[in-house]
């Protein structure tokens, strides 16, 4: 490219657009991912993994949203209807304007989808004038006056104070009451161009009268940002066309109902007629979605305990943002079939089995190397052992075989960890956590049996009184019998007959009935007395130990030890950690620190991993140093950001211009006996100069008024 | 008998019909027709009138101005013009002059006059006060809205039962409009189950009292809406399940975000000098009497909450949260998802990326609630407890 200008000067040409390819997803899945030739396949389970999932997920925000959303409907046509009846009381109030105030919770940009089925919600069922508003579009009155018109209407809303001659001619002015007269005009026309024809007379009557007057809906997206001047002045106008505009409100609130009472003054709250919806909150929220996506075997893909973690803990600690979880998952999803290249077997058992009859000489060589595999191996006879370290079609059969048990794990797993959170969520003091995921955590970690607390869990079961430990029984046999495997359809009938033999207990008229009240009140008593303290704990379970010894057991006692027996034994045949599983690679995605890294950004860490060690970013091997310092010829900034860490707090600026010409002339290859070694030229000390004005710009130093020709250090520690 | 108003250019069968419109306002109203004089007349250039809320100013004129056909430029919440720029009054108010034609401006406030007069000076309106209305006053006017099935004078003697329990705190007309026309239908409860005779005023305010003093509290001041109000009132639920607005006050946060907003309440509420005693483990026993300076003797919480800057914030934060945590891109994100929920106010201007300065704005009830989710004891990090 060429330019015939004759001066100097810097010209911008733009790529044009022919050159540029939009690359495909798939194309950067490809790229640079482990195993190549088997990339393509994996991309297409990835996908397809990922729209189950997501579909899975849309159904369920739709599920949780569609009780507040049908209240909130309600309550609009509800305010709709009340406005057309002509008795004596509405019409006394009829000066108030119906406002539905949302609470969702502080994670506000989870917020957007609600709004916008909220929005669509009502648009098909309630009214066609619907606008929703936020806050930084409406930093003064006539701007949040513009949007709403503008929202309404769909047209240009002039809202300039001169009146200027070209104006647009299409354009409104911008005041409440052109949207008055539009609206009086809109309803006119639609309720004249709609004359009954084919309807009978009361469906037609039922909805001429419904739609005749529709309300007109302003949502005010995240009530907190608005500036509560300008909300108030907007309601007080609002108020005095309520009788021509049938105005609906619902306010957006992150933090709590009585944000209300602060923002209005009570002549304003007096226009409105609030009513308040709360919405699930977001670690509800999460439950379910753990609930549905995690702890089920529908999904092939898993995280191992590590991921899960920090997924968990950037929810609890971080953002409470069950968007930004659902976005984890996706990420380690992508990861997993991304670097895994045997993750061409998580997929459907049918599909899995076809697949392991593909695999290519070096996936079955990555197998073969896989920890798990190893382990397996050991356990195997000598004449396996070589077998499979050599024969590939060998090798294949047994992946199958272990494919199947991997699902047959999983499909054990989930109900049996279901039965015991069941149990253990009524004890005292919950010794395996409240929430599903906290056990769920345990289990994926080690072999729960092994786990104290897992112990004093089955002790405390012990000890559970009758009508709670059947009900609990009851719910578990519930989770069984909906469960598919052959295994668990035997637990279920196992745990059917220890209930029936319950039953045959009460039927039975017993002579020692008092018995096992007596042993179970200390129990009870540690229930009602929620605090009860670890000591005491302790102290009662060592009372009751005493007490059963020297006590013969009841029918009851017997049957109850034989059922806690039971779900033990369950739990240490179908709860081990899935790392003691055969090829659970596959399936488990495990690397919790990229998904951190991606996740949880560290800016500074960054910055400073940058300047400390320029061959972590640059990828650039003459950079490094066997002793791991910055070497001499690393670009510029390093160099200076090294030499100021040797520095107090607060740096000369000559003598680190000095050292920094030292090190730079030793990179330069100079002659340390030379007279212009380590001299400062006009080069270097620009160099300089820019790299300390850089470091300014990251926040390492600033200059200061204490000592001329000195900079303050803003961190702390050297080297 | 004729009424209060008189005047030459007007009919009297018309006034007395304006009469009727606007009870107990005849006075004030008989001065504006005298003012504004025949139609062909010229009126005084501009009236400014005051009155509390809902003391009949707007629907006096709105009265006179449709039915009397008399024209004015009004202007309601007059207030309002003294945000606008500087010549827009004094110009409106001598408007009559300056478009050369017989227009009358009348500026409506619930401000008196002499908080409008600007430092130039203007030309001076006719003030014209409207009073609240008195006891007997509002009895008169309430009872007008009497319901079609029952009698006036039954509405009469509820409207009284209801100025009994209201007027000592509330004497907005508006206000106890609404509030008579909630709480009318319990009032007839007794009546149409056939209890009680409309003649047995003291059965039927038995019935009611309790209910209006119930009403006092929560939907007067707008605990709970007026459809709740009546849904509650149906449904006859005592125990009082509906909670009002003020009672969720519970926000749901991140763990991290506690400890900031603990972190920037502390920062707020102590002074900077403080924060050695506070976060250093060995400070040595200062007390508080030895670097108490003069202007801290008063309660930091009376004069509330100061400003400070992010590293002060940051610096706190580490120090408060129990854990280590890695400085990462999220935690400032909190920071200012705090702002955007109102927690935390930014002072500096947003352009400022440098050292940005916030300040707290929440209350002690609030914070306390938020550490004892954490188990913070807020209050020993309090220099004021101290």
């Amino acid at each position: 490219m060429s330019t015939s200008s004759v001066s100097k000067g810097c010209f911008v040409f733009k790529p044009s657009s022919k050159k540029r390819k939009t690359r495909s997803l798939e194309h950067y899945f490809t790229r640079d991912c482990e195993g190549r030739e088997s990339s393509e396949r994996r991309f297409k389970l990835c996908e397809d993994l990922w729209n189950k999932i997501k579909a899975e997920t849309e159904v369920l925000q739709e599920e949780l949203n569609k009780k507040i959303l049908d209240s909130l409907l309600d309550f609009a046509k509800k305010c709709s209807t009340t406005r057309q009846h002509c008795d004596w009381a509405s019409k006394m109030r009829a000066n108030e304007i119906p406002t539905a105030a949302l609470v969702l919770g502080v994670n506000v940009p989870d917020h957007d989808m609600t709004f916008q089925s909220l929005f669509d919600l009502l648009k098909h069922s309630v009214t066609p004038h619907v606008v929703s508003v936020q806050a930084k579009e409406c930093g003064v009155l006539k701007h949040l006056l513009k949007r709403v018109l503008e929202g309404l209407m769909d047209v240009a809303v002039d809202d300039d104070d001169e009146e200027e001659m070209e104006q647009n001619p299409r354009s409104v002015h911008c005041s409440l009451s052109t949207l008055s007269d539009w609206y009086t005009a809109k309803t006119k026309k639609s309720s004249s161009a709609t004359p009954g024809k084919k309807r009978n007379v009361q469906d037609e009557d039922e909805h001429h009268h419904h739609h005749q007057t529709p309300p007109v809906v302003i949502i005010f997206k995240d009530l907190e940002g608005f500036n509560p001047r300008v909300l108030q002045d907007f309601i007080s106008i609002c108020s005095r066309y309520i009788d021509r505009l049938p105005l609906m409100f619902i306010f957006g609130i992150a933090t709590s109902p009585s944000t209300v009472q602060h923002m209005l003054p009570h002549s304003v709250s007096s226009l409105l007629c609030i009513e308040l919806f709360q919405s699930l909150s977001c670690t509800q929220h999460l439950a379910t979605v753990i609930d549905k996506l995690i702890l089920t075997a529908q999904f092939p893909f898993k995280l191992n305990g590590k991921v899960m973690q920090v997924l968990i803990s950037i929810f609890l600690y971080h953002d409470f943002s069950v968007r930004n979880f659902i976005k984890g998952l996706q990420l380690a999803l992508l990861e997993h079939f991304h670097s895994q290249p045997l993750s061409i077997l998580c997929c459907k058992k049918k599909e899995a089995l076809l697949n392991v009859t593909l695999l290519s000489g070096r996936d079955l060589e990555t197998v073969r190397q896989l920890p798990s595999f190893i382990r397996f191996v050991e356990k195997q006879e000598a004449g396996e052992q070589v077998k499979l370290m050599t024969d590939d079609d060998h090798l294949k059969e047994a992946c199958q075989k272990l494919i199947k048990d991997l699902r047959k794990y999983h499909k054990s797993y989930y109900p049996v960890l279901r039965c015991l959170h069941t149990l253990t969520s009524l004890l005292p003091r919950y010794p395996l956590g409240k929430q599903i995921r906290e056990l769920h955590l345990i289990c994926l970690e080690k072999n729960v049996w092994e786990n104290e607390d897992y112990q004093s869990a089955m002790k405390l079961l012990k000890m559970l009184a009758k009508d709670e430990l059947i009900t609990s029984l009851r719910k578990c046999s519930e989770i069984l019998s909906s469960a598919k495997s052959k295994k668990m359809k035997k637990a279920f009938t196992e745990l059917d007959e220890l209930l029936a033999k319950f039953k045959h207990l009460d039927a039975v008229p017993e002579t020692v009935q008092e018995e096992p009240e007596s042993v179970t009140s200390p129990i009870r008593n540690l229930q009602q007395q929620k605090k009860t303290d670890l000591f005491q704990l302790q102290k009662t379970l060592l009372e009751m130990n005493e007490s059963r010894r020297s006590k013969k057991k009841s029918p009851f006692e017997l049957l109850r030890n034989e059922v806690v027996e039971f779900i033990d034994g369950l739990v240490t045949c179908h709860l081990p950690p899935p790392e003691s599983q055969t090829l659970y690679e596959v399936c488990y995605y495990s690397s919790s620190a990229t998904v951190r890294r991606h996740l949880n950004a560290t800016p500074r860490t960054s910055i400073q991993t940058a300047l400390s060690s320029p061959c972590f970013y640059l990828q650039n091997e003459s950079l490094k140093n066997e002793d791991g310092t910055v070497s001499n010829s690393a670009p510029d900034i390093c160099i200076a950001y090294k030499l100021h860490l040797e520095c107090g707090r607060l740096i000369n600026l000559y003598d680190w211009l000095e050292a920094y010409a030292t090190v730079v002339s030793a990179a330069e290859g100079q002659d340390p006996d030379c007279d212009t070694f380590g001299k400062v030229d006009d080069v270097k000390h620009a160099r300089f100069i820019r790299s300390v004005s850089e470091l300014e710009f990251l926040g390492f130093i600033k200059s200061t008024r204490q000592k001329t020709d000195h900079v303050a250090r803003l961190t702390w520690g050297g080297c | 008998m004729t009424g209060v108003l008189h005047h030459p250019g007007y009919a009297d069968e018309k006034l007395q019909r304006v009469e009727q419109l606007i009870p107990c306002r005849e006075l004030q109203a008989g001065m504006l027709v005298s003012l504004m004089g025949q139609p062909q007349h010229y009126s005084y250039p501009s009236i400014f009138i005051y009155g509390h809320r809902a003391s009949g100013k707007s629907h006096v004129l709105h009265i006179l101005m449709k039915e009397l056909e008399v024209t004015a430029l009004v202007m309601e919440k007059a207030e309002l013009l003294r945000d606008a720029d500087a010549n827009l009054l004094p110009a409106l108010l001598r408007l009559q002059e300056l478009v050369d034609d017989n227009i009358t401006v009348i500026l409506l406030s619930e401000i008196v006059w002499e908080k409008f007069r600007p430092n130039t000076g203007c030309f001076e309106p006719l003030l014209l006060h409207f009073p609240d209305y008195s006891k007997g006053e509002l009895q008169q006017i309430l009872s007008t809205d009497s319901h079609p099935s029952y009698s006036a004078e039954l509405y009469s003697s509820y409207i009284n039962i209801l100025l009994g329990v209201f007027y000592s705190v509330c004497r907005d007309l508006r206000e106890l409009r609404h509030l008579a026309a909630l709480n009318f239908n319990k009032f007839c409860e007794p009546l149409t189950e056939g209890k009680v005779k409309e003649t047995e005023t003291h059965k039927l305010w038995r019935n009611i009292e309790p209910h209006l003093k119930k009403a006092m509290q929560t939907v007067y001041i707008r605990e709970v809406s007026s459809l709740q109000w009546e849904q509650m009132q149906q449904t006859e639920d005592e125990g009082g399940a509906l909670r009002g607005l003020s009672a969720h006050t519970h926000v749901e946060l991140p763990y991290y975000s506690k400890f900031l907003l603990i972190a920037a309440y502390l920062a707020s509420y102590n002074p900077a000098r403080t924060d050695k005693r506070f976060f250093v483990k060995h400070h040595g026993k200062i007390r508080k009497t030895n670097f108490l300076k003069k202007n801290e003797k008063t309660s930091n919480h009376l004069l509330g909450p100061k400003p400070f800057a992010l590293d002060r914030l940051l610096a706190i934060f580490y120090s408060v949260v129990d854990s280590r945590v890695a400085p990462t891109a999220s935690i400032f994100s909190q920071i200012s998802s705090l702002v955007t929920l109102q927690l935390l106010t930014q002072i500096s201007h947003t352009d400022q990326l440098d050292a940005p300065k916030y300040k707290c704005s929440i209350s002690l009830d609030f914070i306390s609630a938020v550490s004892r989710t954490v188990n913070f004891d807020i209050v020993k990090y309090l220099y004021d407890f101290l």
